[in-house]
């Protein structure tokens, strides 16, 4: 076996170098076994294909400017808005923090060198963009116009290119039931000695909670379109009336994984910001078995509520009425949360970051979008507001709002992990602030739009509902802008950005026992862990900190 | 209040019974909302600013959440939550379970247009007229992909499917024009798919009715509106006894009390049949439907399982024909008045 | 999966770690082939209950002396991928691999079955969706029978194919030499991963063949 440079470096005597530099060549990375690097190829795909899927919504949202025809035709709208809601949440989304900053700080976070399976980590990116070029290929023939949602028969029917965005949406799939796999082993068998469950950080809890999700509720999506690609290709019919199938069926099977996969989307942005609020208020967690197991909760309860996208499916009364009380339930463990969170900040030592601005912003959408969900789930509000823009705003607080403030706190708190810089702080605030106030001025107007009565995805519109939906294009005309600054000043940063010191936060999280960045090897010596995470009653300088 | 929370809102009228007590439920929810959200929030910003850190090198105590408080964190909202629940839960039984004295109208979506027949009326096409204050209930289905059909007025909204029918009810307090729109995508006409509710004063509708039969179209607020294109066809009775004819359901069923091939139609509606396994069954629409898709899984006693199946060959609405056909061959005399429907027991019976 | 001297990866603290993983690792893996098919046995169970004559009938139809002989290749292939994880415990590679190459043999003859069963369908007309043509089984719900019947076994037979060439790469190890009584957890995962596609065929024969 043929020393890596790190190894050659540690014979001569020199200090190890870092990740980034132990080998440069290109296939040094695509041949990589090191979670680190993995997550670091990740993170580029994803905020690539962020700002493809943002480039949709824009598109969308500028046609929107005008009731009538205009910009594009309705079948290039449609198309539009299916390609926005497949990009965003198969591309981006459900990846984005398991596999960009999962992949590199929990085994950091354990005390591990790498994850339990480095090389099906590196085949999970390999399958992520196979998937991916299968997507982009059906989007430059034209796409998909079904909604992401693909109902039958609309979708086994539709004479776009339906089969290879699921074929795509498949592959993708399988990128992450092995990235929830090598999660959950990792955590089981990769521990330091003296890191008990009890004292894993958060962010590993809300890993392993979005892990089971991953593995369990995936294989129930590829199935369902698997089947309506044999639907289409081949008249099989189990959702066709025609042929004595039930397209309801399709939207059990469906909703049974794309619920769960929003608390897979959820989920991982809660433990970042567990982590962020602990390191910018430098204080412990409030409770911590409570914030710990909540998550463990909505991965269990989530599984049991997906009828709630069916209130007005054709489902019966009572089932309907069965799922809206589940629903109810799933609700609580986020207020628990929330509770926690703030419960944190009492006596804390506030440090009002960039990340802190995203925790605020955060904390605002995740109450505002949940509540908004516990309306929904009361079954009879749904009547009215089921397929209008409420639903559309509904998620996008918690998707955009909550999960893409989380992903965006999370790379301003790890930043000078992964790449030893620091960023500029004042333009960090500024698009914080533009992205917390674009983000509202594009979301609220289509709430109002969804109690006015305007149906989702529709390409026109009756002229009344012109002015809220101007007033959402400004929006997020801004919000645009605001992702725009920080790609400059983290690209800047990422090339001329200050050295920054081991640990600049004084944060106690375990992955601060190590150099920023890491070398490969993670640790010199594996530590033993006997502190308890996110423990702040000692002060700790910025250098790396110790554990034991 | 309720009128200024309603345009605060921008909900728009509330034109239906359902929707007055659906908007309270919903001031209720939002403004609680609002209310606990604000009050976490103040407190969040208190802390901020409270215990901001004043220096570097600055520790902070170790507090964990005691018991109670986690309860309180548990319980506080957990009540509220239930509570809002069964509200709701209330309000989604009322509007799914159709009254027993609702007027019938059979709904058929299809890309992209709304067709509308009356049981024993005319047939129209977008625009659905309806006496207002009168309960109204729709049974619908779709002839191609999955629709729905929602009126924000009267914040009702219900899929409808193909192969299958779903029912939704609305009562329009005053009469009035309200829009319909699909609210399940559909391709490329979706955001067209647009339709209106015409709400008459009883007498009016009455009129309208009348005329209908005459073949005319025009009454007072009969006036034809650019979406009221489709001419009568005639109603749903004499397409069924077309379609009889056509798909040669008489060769082998009569409509004079005579035995043939299959059983007659002569007072079947509600006809108690003894079936060959020994079992009774009341024949309401569900069974005559079934009987005319997978006939030979119920058979009555004493004919032979030869009925070949309808299904593709019938749609939706001309099975609604049929049956509307079969119901008007009563040996007494010739049935007026709207259609009974179903035999459904509403749930919690209102 | 490495080779036998230096097989425990970097980040392992000891090989029992490293199996313990392992072993970990392929359950998680079969727990989500599990829930793959269970959309599928859902589909099954809704359209059974929709069409339960239809489903019976066609069941009848099926070849039950195929389906049989099939489930009895299926079992002992199981078996003797048992055999060659014992044989490779107790240090016989040679044995272990002719289990192996016994078992794969068993894998095709399966193969060969099902080819045979389906080319008695094509010529029946029995085929699913919109292609159906089965003049014996006319009724509404046979063709969605006969959809669900090429899914589930068509989707079973590519996990044969799958396990087939799993289990042809761990005999070329074992016949390297790669496992024995100190190492032998990639067969043992290869073995696993057969008594999955084993057991979900002993779900499918009973519910379209038998009842």
């Amino acid at each position: 076996m043929r020393l890596s440079e790190a190894d050659s470096h540690a014979l001569a005597g020199a200090p190890a170098p870092t990740y980034l530099e132990d080998g440069t060549t290109v296939m040094s990375w695509l041949n990589t076994r090191d979670h680190k690097r993995v997550a670091v190829l990740f993170l580029f795909s994803v905020i690539f294909f962020f700002f493809i899927g943002g480039v949709f919504a824009l598109l969308l949202r500028f046609k929107l400017l005008q009731p009538g025809p205009f910009f594009v035709d309705a079948i290039s709208y449609n198309r539009l808005f299916t390609l926005h809601g497949v990009v965003m949440i198969f591309l981006f989304l459900i990846p984005a923090i398991p596999s960009a900053f999962g992949n590199f700080v929990l085994p950091l976070m354990i005390g591990a060198r790498d994850v339990a399976f480095p090389r099906i980590n590196l085949l999970s990116w390999y399958l992520y963009w196979i998937g991916a070029v299968i997507a982009i290929w059906a989007m430059v023939h034209g796409g998909a116009d079904t909604g992401w949602t693909f109902y039958t028969p609309y979708s086994s029917t539709s004479p776009t290119q339906v089969a290879p965005i699921l074929l795509g949406a498949f592959i993708l799939g399988f990128s992450s039931i092995l990235t929830g796999l090598n999660f959950i082993v990792t955590v089981h068998t990769l521990r330091a000695p003296g890191l008990s469950w009890m004292r894993m950080p958060l962010f590993v809890w809300g890993l392993y909670a979005t892990s089971i999700i991953q593995i369990l509720a995936t294989p129930v999506l590829g199935i369902t379109l698997l089947v309506v690609t044999v639907e289409r290709i081949g008249g099989f019919g189990l959702f066709d009336p025609a042929r004595g199938g039930d397209p309801v069926l399709f939207q059990h099977m469906f909703w049974f994984y794309s619920h769960p996969a929003v608390y897979i989307m959820v989920l991982p942005a809660m433990g970042v910001i567990s982590e962020c609020v602990c390191a910018f208020s430098r204080k412990n967690p409030f409770g911590y078995r409570a914030i710990a197991f909540s998550s463990i909760g909505i991965a269990f309860v989530g599984f049991f509520t997906w009828g709630h996208h069916l209130f007005v499916a054709g489902q019966s009364t009572f089932i309907g009425g069965a799922f809206g009380i589940l629903s109810m339930f799933v609700g609580i463990f986020t207020a628990i949360k929330v509770f926690n969170w703030v419960g944190t900040l009492y006596r804390g030592a506030i440090s009002f970051k960039t990340p802190f601005a995203y925790i605020c912003g955060f904390l605002y959408f995740l109450v505002f979008g949940g509540m908004t969900g516990i309306a929904l789930a009361t079954t009879s509000l749904d009547i009215h507001w089921h397929d209008t823009y409420f639903i559309v705003a509904h998620f996008h607080f918690i998707m955009v709002g909550a999960s893409v403030m989380a992903f965006l706190a999370g790379l301003h708190y790890w930043f000078p992990k992964m790449f030893g810089r620091t960023y500029s702080e004042g333009w960090g605030l500024v698009a914080a602030s533009l992205i917390i106030l674009g983000f509202n001025a594009t979301f609220v107007p289509q709430f109002l739009l969804g109690n006015f009565g305007m149906p989702r995805r529709y390409y026109q519109y009756p002229e009344h509902f012109q002015a809220l939906n101007v007033a959402s294009t400004a929006g997020a005309t801004l919000l645009g802008f605001g992702f725009i600054i920080i790609l400059i000043y983290l690209a800047i940063a990422l090339r001329y950005g200050e050295r920054s010191v081991p640990n600049p936060w004084g944060s106690k999280g375990f992955e601060w026992m190590t150099a920023s960045p890491p070398p490969t090897h993670n640790f010199d010596e594996i530590p033993t862990i006997t502190q308890m995470p996110h423990d702040y009653r000692t002060h700790e300088p910025p250098g790396v900190i110790r554990v034991a | 209040m309720n009128e200024f929370l309603r345009r605060l809102l921008f909900l728009p009228d509330q034109a239906s019974t359902f929707a007055r007590d659906l908007d309270q439920l919903h001031f209720f929810v939002i403004i609680t909302t609002f209310v606990m959200s604000t009050a976490v929030g103040l407190t969040a910003i208190v802390f901020f600013v409270r215990y901001r850190r004043r220096s570097e090198t600055q520790t902070t105590p170790h507090i964990e959440v005691p018991p109670w408080m986690e309860a309180l964190f548990i319980s506080v909202p957990l009540s509220l939550f239930v509570f809002w629940f069964f509200l709701g839960y209330r309000e989604f039984v009322r509007q799914q379970t159709p009254p027993a004295d609702s007027m019938d109208v059979y709904v058929m979506a299809k890309k992209w247009m709304w067709k509308f027949a009356y049981p024993d009326g005319p047939n129209a096409v977008n625009v659905l007229r309806v006496p207002a204050g009168r309960n109204v209930r729709l049974l619908m289905t779709s002839r191609d992909v999955i629709h729905s059909f929602y009126v924000p007025e009267f914040r009702v909204k219900m899929d409808v499917l193909p192969g299958r029918y779903t029912q939704a009810w609305f009562n329009a307090v005053s009469p009035g024009r309200y829009q319909i729109l699909c609210a399940e995508f559909c391709g490329a006409g979706h955001s067209i798919m647009r339709g209106e509710v015409i709400a008459l004063k009883p007498q009016e509708f009455e009129d309208w009715l009348a005329y209908q039969h005459r073949g005319v179209v025009a009454t007072q607020d009969g006036a034809p509106t650019e979406l009221d294109f489709a001419p009568p066809l005639g109603n749903l009775v004499d397409q069924g006894r077309r379609i009889a004819a056509e798909q040669g359901c008489l060769k082998c069923h009569s409509t004079d009390g005579t035995r043939h091939i299959g059983p007659t139609w002569l007072d079947l509606y509600h006809r108690r049949e003894r079936l060959t396994d020994g079992s009774t069954v009341e024949a309401d629409e569900a069974y005559l439907t079934q009987s005319m898709m997978d006939p030979a899984f119920r058979v009555v006693e004493g004919f032979q399982p030869v009925m070949p199946s309808f299904q593709g060959k019938l749609a939706g609405p001309e099975v609604a024909a049929l049956l509307e056909y079969i119901k008007s061959l009563q040996s007494d005399a010739v049935r007026t008045g709207p259609s009974e429907g179903p035999a459904y027991a509403p749930v919690r019976g209102r | 999966m490495g080779i036998p001297e230096g097989i425990i990866g970097h980040h392992f603290s000891s090989l029992a770690r490293q199996n313990e993983a392992m072993r970990l690792g392929m359950w998680l893996f079969l727990a989500t082939e599990i829930l793959l098919f269970a959309g599928l046995f859902t589909g099954y169970a809704v359209y059974r209950f929709e069409f339960p004559l239809a489903f019976a009938d066609g069941s009848r139809h099926l070849n039950l002396a195929a389906g049989t002989v099939n489930t009895v290749v299926l079992i002992t292939s199981s078996f003797t991928v048992a055999l060659a994880i014992h044989f490779a415990r107790t240090d016989r590679p040679r044995a272990a691999a002719v289990c192996l190459v016994l078992t794969i043999l068993m894998a095709l003859a399966f193969l060969g079955i099902k080819a045979i069963e389906y080319t008695e369908h094509f010529h029946e007309r029995a085929l699913p969706g919109k292609f159906y043509a089965f003049k014996e089984v006319p009724i509404p719900g046979a063709a969605m029978f006969y959809s669900l019947y090429f899914l589930m076994t068509g989707l079973h037979g590519l996990h044969v194919v799958i396990g087939m060439s799993v289990l042809t790469w761990i005999l070329w190890r074992t016949l390297q030499g790669r496992y024995s009584s100190r190492y032998y957890t990639g067969l043992e995962l290869g073995g696993l991963y057969w008594h999955l596609v084993d057991l979900i065929w002993i779900f499918l024969y009973p519910l379209l063949y038998l009842i």
